[in-house]
């Protein structure tokens, strides 16, 4: 663990930025402002930073109090446990500060060596559709670079390789065949393998931005998890420590500012922390049981280790989450009816329902390529896998835009809207709207 | 395994100053929302409630290029979990809906294509900043030894007389120490009246260029209600111009139908007349003005008349004498002309021949060329480039 102590304003910059090393781009200086102009009023305060990497970095505001740093030291460091342990971070790049920092560096160079101005055009292209990867490649598929070659047993073994080599006729029919051949869901890649339009520079940083959203990816599905995790250990650890009284007032209040549960959204550091309590009660209660009956069954501390190394956001809500639980917690599902947001729902299963599918694909709207060369015109066709949730038209036609600009050609997504299939097109000047 | 706990943890702190990333990013994001006011100051200028406004207010400019676009779910549509106090029942409201764009940081309204607005307010103050420092008074010379004078004060003095409220405290001070040190004692108390010292001032004289700006209107009957609000807004804005930026400008005020007469600036925004077209009336005015109080030895003149065109033929070479009469003796003439469909108007057809370094006309087509017609007349021109 390595902490590193700074002023509010390279603790805010960190926070826009994801990271300290990143590269530069303006949407982070906006991110930046605003959370800057809250803090600058009183809104809204972080406290620290942590940063997935070997050794963990944690940043620390120059300006916490020793107990408030007490509780910000055991609540990082569950973060770092997190990293390091649950199954979804395993394979992200634990070099990924020295890595955003060289892509940092080749963007600056591109800048100077492209204009600035059109670096940062193509980065708003990239950064408009930069959440629709594929995480799931990354436990799979090893880099090819990086397959180790077995040795040869015989010398005429690479005979045996002729076998499967692929008969002539065949390749040619595969060409025809559909491009890709299954849906493909990261749809980065795609454009990175199979769009004409980019330059070397630009395929760069696209291959680079895909990276780093691979390494974030890991966060954005397991944040109720994460922070839940980070939450009950600094409450668990702050309550076994020997505090003065005005020190554990300060404890008490900053850990219920942290905890506190908001009426129009989750707040996953609270509803984690609920989640990660009732999991080892109700298995500390059966373990008792067991133990009676005189069998032997995991302890409720045991059984949240499992969980927090196992699980992510969906499943973790999909196997813990009680009905007991939903109804203690008072939780419900509300919608907008007409000029109002109102409570729609009660049931445990909606509400349960709910919540996973907020959590599903980090919150992002599920989009797979479906075609790479429609109409054998080589435009490109997206299908938005939808599930009950109409997209922002608006924003959609926006980013149809920057989708064409990496394709370079007629790019076509479609969508259901009122339960109707539609498809939206941009050629270039103008976005089309059509039923399927 | 003590040294091991040892390296378990490493605590810095580094030196941040240099670390400027977020405030250079935070400037290319204001850059941006800049641009794009900037791009759009043609039809923000002439936009109706800036003009209505007083010059008071902000107002809202919509911005539309400076959203992350995302593919994301319509957030009116979905659905949302919330967590009551305990007692939360079906039909509880939550949350009030935006009625529309809120104030400040922005908002996208609307759920139809191509109406999303992301909006920022912005001072009026700071749209004129933006577009003034684009216009200038063309070729401003330095009159004769002119009685203009912008009366400043310096305060360059200090007595030991003087009003109280201008009290130099500190020299007071320093000066009761100073008499009470000579007597051997370190204290500031007692201050005597003698120990007072006050600020004192002297007038400033700088010498400045006067001007004048004629401003001539058509308000004749053909000048419908599209033509007299480019007139107004071309109007309002020079008027605003000229007084942000010059301290010892002129305007004067002429109305005009077949007949001319000077007005006051209230009436000259608010008249409504009608009647035929001699604009030669209106020069003959602005003559007439100038003879008698603006003499050109004294002060550069600037005439800008602003017309729908539909002059009486007959009038029209009286029209290009007085032109010429009022060139000879001007800076810059400007012709404005509201004219919808580009129809070849009279007054146009005899301008067209003129063909004199000073004279600049512009024909206005629709709202965003208020924004043209100013930059036309009153561009900053890089010097020697003229």
């Amino acid at each position: 663990m390595r902490y590193e102590i700074c002023p509010a304003d390279i603790l805010y910059t960190f926070g826009a930025y994801g990271m300290p090393t990143r590269f530069t781009h303006w949407s982070f200086g906006k991110q930046f402002h605003k959370m800057k102009l809250q803090y600058d009023i009183g809104l809204s305060k972080i406290y620290e930073l942590v940063i997935n990497s070997n050794p963990c970095y944690a940043f620390l505001l120059n300006t916490n109090s020793l107990i408030q740093n007490k509780l910000i030291i055991a609540h990082v460091l569950a973060h770092c446990d997190f990293f390091k342990n649950n199954i979804y971070f395993s394979k992200t790049r634990k070099d990924m500060v020295e890595s955003m920092a060289a892509t940092a560096e080749r963007i600056a160079d591109y800048e100077v060596r492209y204009g600035k101005k059109c670096v940062e055009t193509f980065l708003d292209a990239v950064l408009a559709i930069q959440e629709h990867v594929d995480p799931s490649m990354m436990r799979d598929i090893i880099p090819a670079p990086f397959i180790v070659q077995q040795p040869r047993r015989s010398a005429y073994e690479d005979l045996w390789d002729l076998d499967q080599r692929t008969i002539p006729g065949q390749q040619a029919i595969e060409m025809h065949k559909k491009n890709p051949k299954e849906q493909e869901k990261d749809i980065l890649l795609f454009i990175l393998e199979n769009s004409r339009n980019l330059t070397e520079w630009q395929s760069d940083i696209l291959t680079m931005l895909r990276e780093e959203m691979l390494y974030f990816w890991p966060q954005l599905e397991t944040k109720i998890m994460n922070e839940g995790w980070a939450s009950y250990w600094h409450q668990t650890i702050l309550r076994q420590m020997d505090l003065t009284p005005s020190e554990t007032i300060e404890f008490a209040k900053l850990n219920a500012s942290v905890l506190q549960p908001s009426k129009t959204s989750i707040n996953p550091y609270y509803l984690g922390v609920k989640m990660y309590e009732d999991i080892e009660k109700r298995y500390d209660v059966l373990a008792k049981e067991a133990t009676s009956r005189g069998e032997e069954a995991m302890t409720g501390r045991e059984k949240i280790f499992e969980a927090r190394e196992i699980e992510n956001d969906t499943s973790f809500i999909r196997n813990y989450l009680t009905d007991d639980l939903i109804k203690q917690e008072d939780l419900y599902v509300f919608q907008k009816q007409e000029d109002q947001y109102k409570v729609s729902d009660k049931q445990t299963d909606a509400v349960r329902n709910q919540l996973i599918g907020q959590r599903v694909n980090g919150g992002f709207p599920y989009i797979v390529v479906d075609d790479g060369d429609y109409m054998r015109n080589g435009e490109l066709y997206l299908i938005h896998r939808y599930e009950d949730t109409e997209l922002d038209l608006p924003y959609l036609e926006h980013v149809l835009p920057h989708i064409h600009q990496l394709w370079g050609r007629i790019v076509h997504i479609e969508t259901i809207l009122e339960n109707k299939p539609l498809v939206f097109s941009y050629d270039g000047h103008k976005v089309f709207r059509r039923s399927k | 395994m003590e040294e091991n706990q040892k390296s378990r943890f490493v605590v810095t702190e580094e030196n941040w100053s240099l670390h400027r990333k977020g405030h250079q990013d935070q400037q290319r994001h204001l850059d941006k929302i800049n641009e794009v006011l900037k791009s759009n100051l043609p039809d923000l200028i002439s936009e109706e409630n800036i003009i209505l406004s007083n010059g008071k207010d902000m107002v809202k400019i919509p911005i539309r290029s400076l959203d992350e676009f995302k593919i994301r779910y319509n957030h009116d549509k979905s659905k949302h979990v919330g967590q009551g106090e305990g007692d939360s029942a079906v039909g509880d409201v939550v949350a009030q809906g935006e009625k529309k764009a809120q104030p400040g940081e922005g908002k996208e309204a609307g759920d139809q294509p191509g109406q999303d607005i992301y909006e920022t307010e912005v001072s009026i103050e700071e749209l004129e900043e933006m577009f003034f420092k684009e216009l200038e008074l063309p070729d401003l010379e330095q009159k004769e030894q002119s009685v203009t004078t912008i009366e400043d004060i310096d305060f360059t003095d200090i007595r030991k007389k003087g009003l109280i409220g201008n009290i130099d405290k500190k020299r007071t001070l320093l000066s009761a120490i100073k008499r009470n040190a000579m007597k051997g004692k370190a204290e500031v108390a007692p201050i005597l009246g003698d120990d007072l010292r006050f600020k004192t001032w002297n007038p400033v004289e700088k010498p400045q260029s006067k001007a004048v700006v004629i401003a001539m209107m058509d308000t004749s009957g053909s000048m419908g209600k599209f033509e007299k609000y480019m007139a107004r807004s071309f109007f309002f804005w020079m008027t605003k111009f000229l007084r942000t930026k010059y301290e010892t400008v002129e305007i004067e005020f002429i109305a005009h139908h077949t007949e001319a007469k000077v007005v006051s600036e209230e009436n000259f925004f608010n008249k409504g007349e009608s009647g035929g077209t001699r604009c030669s009336s209106a020069y003959s005015k602005a003559l007439e003005v100038i003879k008698e109080s603006y003499p050109p030895t004294r002060y550069n003149i600037y005439p800008v008349h602003f017309s729908d065109g539909e002059n009486m033929t007959s009038d029209n070479k009286k029209c290009l004498e007085h032109v010429d009469e009022l060139l000879a003796i001007s800076n810059m003439f400007g012709y404005a002309e509201v004219n919808e469909h580009r129809r070849m108007s009279t007054l146009m057809s005899a301008y067209k021949s003129i063909e004199h370094p000073k004279f600049n006309y512009y024909i206005l087509q629709k709202n965003r060329d208020v924004y043209f017609a100013l930059k036309k007349f009153f561009e900053k021109r890089t010097e020697g480039l003229r």
